[in-house]
C-alpha cells in the first residue's frame, strides 16, 4: 500500500510533522496483551471492588435496580451501539426511531411537552436547566434548594462561574427535610428560576404544587430535578405540580451503578420553551412518497450551526444509554414501572419502621412523604458503623452524610429497592442493632 | 404474477406506541414479600399520580425483542462497514472491551462504595490517566468531563481559572485577557465552550495551503486581550499544523494559553504528543481514538490532559496513588474550577479505553496510527483524478474534497453523499469544515482493509461519472433505502417531537 501512494517507508506518512517533535522510539505503555491475559487482568481488577459483590442500601444519586435480560442483549446489537450520531436519516431510522419514543416516554412520565435526545447525567442537566432558566427569563439569580444532591450543587456552581447568574441557596427544613419555604422569601421579580429536587437528596418529597405557585407569582419558572427517576412511576409528575423545567438522572431506567457512568440526563420542558432546549432533539418528517421518518431538528439551536451563540456546547450526548433506558421502560412497561415504583416505596417503608425500632435508633425526617430513601440517626458515628457493617455483615448500609455534611457525624442515607429482598432488610436491622 | 400488497413488517414497524395493548407485560418481579403498608399512610393522594401512566406502552417480551431487532436494521453501524466520517474517527469496537466492561466487579460497583471497597476501579482509572498523560506528553489528566465537548468546556475553564489567578479578575467578572482566538476550520463546539468560560471568539483565518495563517495570528495577538488559541491539529481539513510550534510560541509571548481540540489524536498516537509541540491543555475523546463505542450519539467520555502548571485547575476528585498499590479520591486542590459531573465521569468509557491500550501495546498504538494515515493517504490518490481536492499538503488522518467539478452538473455534496449509500457505504462527514464550500471530509481510520478501501474509491469514481453522464441519478439517490430524502425544513416548520394517542388514528 505504502508503494500505491509513492512512499518507501512509514516514517514518510509523517513527514509533515517537524522532526524535533516526532516521536522516534515506542511510547512508554504497556506491551500487548493477549485476549485471555487482559480478562484475567481486568477480572482481577474487578475483584478488589468488594462493594459490588455485596447486598446494597446506597443511593443517593445512583440506584440498584433489576435489569431485564433482553435490555443489554438489545443494546449490544452492532446497529444500535456500533451506529454514529444519525446525522444520515435514510440509514440511521433504527436510532432515530428509538429517540423518538424515549423522547416521548421521558415526556409521559415528567408530565411535560417536549424532551430533547439526552443530556450527560442528571447533575450537568440541572446545570443547563440554570442556564435555560436565565435564557427564558433574561433574570440572573436562581434560587436553589438546599437538598440538592451536593455534588449537583458543586457541577451548576462550576457551570455558572462566569455565566453571570448569581445561584442563591435556599436552606432546608431541619424539621421536615424538605426545603425551607420562608428563605424563599428571596424570591423577587429578579428571579429567574427555582430549583428542587424531589424526592430531595435526603429523600423527602417536595411540595412542588405550592413550589409552582410561589415561582409564578414572581414570574421565575419552577425546575424540578429528580435522581431516583423509578419514583415517576408513583410519584404525581412534576408537569401536574406546574414544573416549568424537570430535569433527571435516567440511571435507574435499567442502567448499572458502573461506579458513576456512563448515566443519562433527562431534560424536559413546556412546548413553549422547545427552541431554548440545550442538546438534540428528533422530529418527525415525511419523504417525497408521504412516508414517515424521523430526523435530528431544530438543529439552529446547536453549536454546529450557532456556534458561540448556541443554547449549549453539547454534542455526543448519551444515545445509547437513553436506548438502554427506553427498552427498560418499554419491557417493564406501564404496570412494570408502576410495581417496581410500589415496590421499592413499600420495601423502604418496611426498613424505615424496623430501623425506627431499634434502641437509640431514629428517623428525623419520618413525618415527610418519602419515596424510597430516608435519613437514620444512629447512636453512634456513621462512618464506623457503616465499615463495620460492611466487614462483618458484608453489607453496604448507606451512605454516611459526613461524606457531604461534616456536621452530622450520626446520620445515614439509607435506599431500598425492589433488588433487596426482604432477608437483606432483616440483615441490615440486624447488623445495625447488633454493632452499636 | 404475485404482487406484494404491502411491505413486510419488518420494512414497517410501527412506533411501540401504537404496538400497546391493554394488558400485555413484558416483565417478571418477585412477590412483594414484606408487610404491606397501607397507600395513604405510605404515601398521601396529593403526592401520587392521579393519570394511571396512561399511554406509557403495555407489551410482552417477544413484542420488545423484535421491536428493536427491526428497527435496528434499518441503522448502518461499523460493523457492517466502513463509516468514513470525517473528525469521528469510527474504528472498529473490539467486542472484548464490550465483555471486560460488563464484568460485575466493574458494572454493580456504587460510585458513594468507599475507598477500600473500589480500589480496583481507582487503580483502573488511575493507571488510564497514567496512559493518556504519557501518549499526549502532558502532566496531568482528569477523566472527569462525559465528552468531548465537556471536556472542551473543562479545559477552557482551566484557562480561564489560570489566567484570573495570574493577571486578576477584570471589571463585572470579565476576564481581563478576554479573546480567545479560534480557527475558521474549527468544530463549533470550540466557540460554545469559549462562550461558557465568558471569552469573546475572534476567529483566525486559515491560509490557501489550509494552514493556519501566522501573520493573521501575529495581528490579532499583537491587538491584545488574547487569552489563549483553540487548535485542532491535524486541524479540520486534515493537514498537520507545520508551524505548530511556532504558533505555540506567539500565543505564549501575548501572555495566552494553547488548548487543542483532540479530536484528531487518531493521526499522532505514538508519533507525536501535544505537550511536546507546546500545547497547554487538550481534551481527548475516547469514542474516537480510543474506540469506545459512538451508540448513536454516545456516550462519551473526553479527558482533560495538561501541563504541570495548570494540574491545581482540575475538576476535582482526582484520582491518585496513596502509596503502594493504594489510590484514593483527592479533594484538596483549592485552585479547582470545581466538579464538572457528579462522581468521577463516564467509568465504563474508561474500563473499554484502557482495554483498547492494552490490548494494542505501545507497537500496536503506532501501528494503528499509520495504518489511519496510510489509507487516508491512499483516497487522497485515489479520488485526486475525480474530485477537487482543494489543498495540495499530503493529508494526515482524514482528507477533504469538494463538489466543485460536480456542482458544474447540478450535483452537489449532498448528493454525492447520498448517492454513496446506494453502493453500501455510509457518508463522509459533509459541508464541515465551513471554510471549503461543499466539503466532504473523509476518515477511513485504521479498521478498514486494503479491498474495502478500493470498492470505496471506485464507488466514489462511478459517482463521479454519474454526475457527468446521468446527473439525475445522484440527485434523487438513495434509491435503495427504506425511505427517501426526508424533508427536514418543514419538520422544523412544524415539529412534532412526540408521540400523542391522538394522532394514533392520523399516522396508521
Amino acid at each position: 500500500m505504502l508503494r500505491s501512494v509513492g512512499l518507501n517507508s512509514p516514517e514518510e506518512l509523517f513527514d509533515t510533522i517537524p522532526a524535533d517533535i516526532l516521536l522516534r522510539d515506542l511510547l512508554d505503555t504497556p506491551s500487548a496483551l493477549s485476549e485471555p491475559e487482559l480478562i484475567t487482568r481486568f477480572e482481577s481488577l474487578a475483584a478488589k471492588n468488594a462493594a459490588a459483590h455485596r447486598p446494597n442500601f446506597l443511593g443517593a444519586g445512583a440506584y440498584s435496580h433489576y435489569q431485564p435480560t433482553i435490555v443489554d442483549s438489545l443494546i449490544s446489537r452492532s446497529e444500535f451501539f456500533t451506529a454514529y450520531t444519525p446525522y444520515q436519516p435514510e440509514i440511521s431510522q433504527g436510532t432515530l426511531q428509538a429517540i423518538f419514543e424515549f423522547q416521548t416516554l421521558v415526556c409521559q412520565l415528567t408530565g411535560m411537552d417536549v424532551a430533547n435526545a439526552s443530556m450527560y447525567d442528571g447533575s450537568t442537566s440541572v446545570a443547563e436547566a440554570v442556564l435555560m432558566a436565565e435564557r427564558v427569563t433574561r433574570r440572573r439569580k436562581v434560587v436553589v434548594s438546599g437538598a440538592l444532591h451536593p455534588e449537583y450543587l458543586h457541577v451548576a456552581d462550576t457551570y455558572v462561574a462566569h455565566a453571570g447568574i448569581d445561584l442563591v441557596r435556599a436552606g432546608f427544613d431541619e424539621h421536615s427535610g424538605t426545603t425551607n419555604f420562608d428563605e424563599l422569601g428571596a424570591l423577587d421579580d429578579q428571579t429567574a428560576a427555582i430549583i428542587v429536587q424531589s424526592p430531595n437528596f435526603f429523600g423527602c418529597v417536595e411540595d412542588l404544587q405550592t413550589l409552582s405557585e410561589r415561582a409564578h407569582k414572581v414570574g421565575a419558572l419552577l425546575v424540578v430535578c429528580v435522581t431516583e427517576s423509578i419514583s415517576l412511576g408513583l410519584l404525581r409528575e412534576p408537569g401536574a405540580s406546574g414544573a416549568d423545567i424537570v430535569v433527571a438522572e435516567g440511571q435507574s431506567f435499567g442502567v448499572p451503578l458502573s461506579f458513576g457512568g456512563p448515566y443519562l440526563g433527562l431534560f424536559a420542558t413546556r412546548e413553549k420553551y422547545a427552541r431554548q432546549l440545550p442538546g438534540r432533539l428528533v422530529g418527525v418528517a415525511t419523504d417525497k412518497e408521504g412516508r414517515r421518518g424521523f430526523v435530528l431538528t431544530l438543529a439552529t439551536r446547536e453549536q454546529h450551526i450557532r456556534r458561540e451563540k448556541a443554547t449549549s456546547n453539547i454534542c455526543t450526548n448519551e444515545g445509547l444509554i437513553a436506548l438502554m433506558a427506553t427498552i427498560y421502560l418499554e419491557t417493564l412497561g406501564r404496570r412494570g414501572l408502576q410495581e417496581v415504583a410500589m415496590q421499592c416505596a413499600q420495601k423502604a417503608a418496611y426498613a424505615a419502621r424496623r430501623i425506627a425500632e431499634i434502641e437509640g435508633f431514629s428517623l428525623p425526617y419520618s413525618a415527610t412523604p418519602r419515596f424510597n430513601e430516608f435519613v437514620v440517626r444512629a447512636p453512634v458515628a456513621a462512618d464506623g458503623l457503616l465499615r463495620r457493617l460492611a466487614s462483618e455483615r458484608n453489607i453496604t448500609g448507606g451512605l454516611a452524610l459526613s461524606r457531604y455534611f461534616p456536621e452530622r457525624p450520626n446520620d445515614i442515607l439509607v435506599c431500598v429497592t425492589e433488588t433487596n429482598p426482604r432477608s437483606e432488610i432483616d440483615a441490615l436491622v440486624n447488623g445495625l442493632a447488633e454493632l452499636t | 404474477m404475485i404482487t406484494k400488497a404491502t411491505t413486510h413488517i419488518t420494512q414497517n414497524e410501527a412506533l411501540i406506541f401504537e404496538r400497546s395493548q391493554p394488558g400485555r407485560k413484558g416483565y417478571m418481579l418477585p412477590a412483594l414479600d414484606v408487610d404491606e403498608t397501607p397507600m395513604d399512610e405510605l404515601l398521601p393522594a396529593a403526592f401520587r399520580r392521579s393519570d394511571d401512566l396512561e399511554g406509557v406502552p403495555e407489551v410482552s417480551e417477544v413484542d420488545v425483542v423484535r421491536h428493536f431487532t427491526r428497527i435496528s436494521t434499518w441503522n448502518y453501524n461499523i460493523d457492517l462497514g466502513m463509516y468514513p466520517l470525517g473528525s469521528c474517527t469510527m474504528k472498529y469496537n473490539s467486542r472484548l472491551n464490550e465483555r471486560v466492561a460488563r464484568i460485575k466487579g466493574f458494572a454493580n460497583l456504587h460510585p458513594l462504595a468507599s475507598e477500600e471497597d473500589s480500589q480496583g476501579a481507582l487503580q483502573l482509572l488511575y493507571e488510564l490517566q497514567q496512559h493518556l498523560s504519557e501518549i499526549t506528553g502532558l502532566a496531568a489528566v482528569s477523566l472527569q468531563p462525559a465528552a468531548g465537548a465537556h471536556g472542551e468546556m473543562t479545559g477552557v475553564m482551566i484557562i480561564r481559572a489560570f489566567l484570573d489567578a495570574r493577571d486578576g479578575v477584570g471589571e463585572g467578572d470579565r476576564p481581563r485577557r478576554h479573546v480567545m482566538l479560534i480557527p475558521d476550520s474549527a468544530h463549533g463546539t470550540n466557540p460554545a465552550s469559549a462562550h461558557l468560560s465568558g471569552f469573546t471568539v475572534k476567529t483566525v483565518r486559515s491560509t490557501p495551503e489550509g494552514q493556519t495563517d501566522l501573520d493573521a495570528l501575529r495581528e490579532l495577538c499583537a491587538a491584545g486581550d488574547v487569552a489563549g488559541l483553540m487548535l485542532t491539529n491535524p486541524n479540520t481539513v486534515g493537514l498537520f499544523e507545520r508551524n505548530i510550534r511556532e504558533i505555540c510560541r506567539i500565543v505564549h509571548d501575548a501572555g495566552g494559553l494553547v488548548y487543542m481540540d483532540g479530536a484528531n489524536m487518531n493521526a499522532l498516537v505514538g508519533w507525536a504528543r501535544p505537550g511536546d509541540m507546546g500545547v497547554d491543555v487538550i481534551h481527548l475523546n475516547l469514542h474516537k481514538t480510543f474506540s469506545t463505542p459512538h451508540g448513536g450519539g454516545g456516550p462519551g467520555s473526553g479527558p482533560c490532559c495538561c501541563t504541570k502548571e495548570l494540574e491545581p485547575y482540575l475538576p476535582v476528585p482526582r484520582v491518585v496513588r496513596a502509596g503502594e498499590d493504594r489510590y484514593k479520591l483527592d479533594f484538596d486542590y483549592p485552585k479547582t474550577i470545581g466538579r464538572v459531573k457528579a462522581f468521577y465521569g463516564n467509568f465504563g468509557m474508561a474500563v473499554r479505553a484502557l482495554s483498547y491500550i492494552e490490548t494494542h501495546g505501545a507497537d500496536g498504538l503506532r501501528e494503528a496510527t499509520e495504518a489511519a494515515v496510510l489509507n487516508a493517504r491512499v483516497i487522497a490518490h485515489g479520488l485526486a483524478g475525480d474530485y477537487h481536492k482543494p489543498f495540495d499538503d499530503p493529508p494526515m488522518h482524514e482528507v477533504v474534497f469538494t463538489d466543485k467539478r460536480q456542482a458544474r452538473k447540478g450535483v452537489h455534496t449532498l448528493d454525492i453523499a447520498k448517492r454513496l449509500i446506494d453502493y453500501g457505504f455510509h457518508p463522509m462527514t459533509i459541508y464541515f469544515p465551513l471554510i471549503v464550500q461543499g466539503a466532504m471530509l473523509i476518515e477511513p481510520t485504521e479498521s478498514v482493509g486494503r479491498q474495502e478501501i478500493q470498492q470505496f474509491i471506485e464507488a466514489m469514481r462511478a459517482i463521479a461519472r454519474e454526475a457527468e453522464e446521468t446527473p439525475d441519478l445522484v440527485t434523487n439517490a438513495p434509491h435503495t433505502t427504506r425511505i427517501g430524502r426526508l424533508d427536514e425544513a418543514a419538520a422544523a416548520r412544524k415539529p412534532v417531537l412526540r408521540w400523542r394517542p391522538e394522532e394514533k388514528a392520523a399516522v396508521a
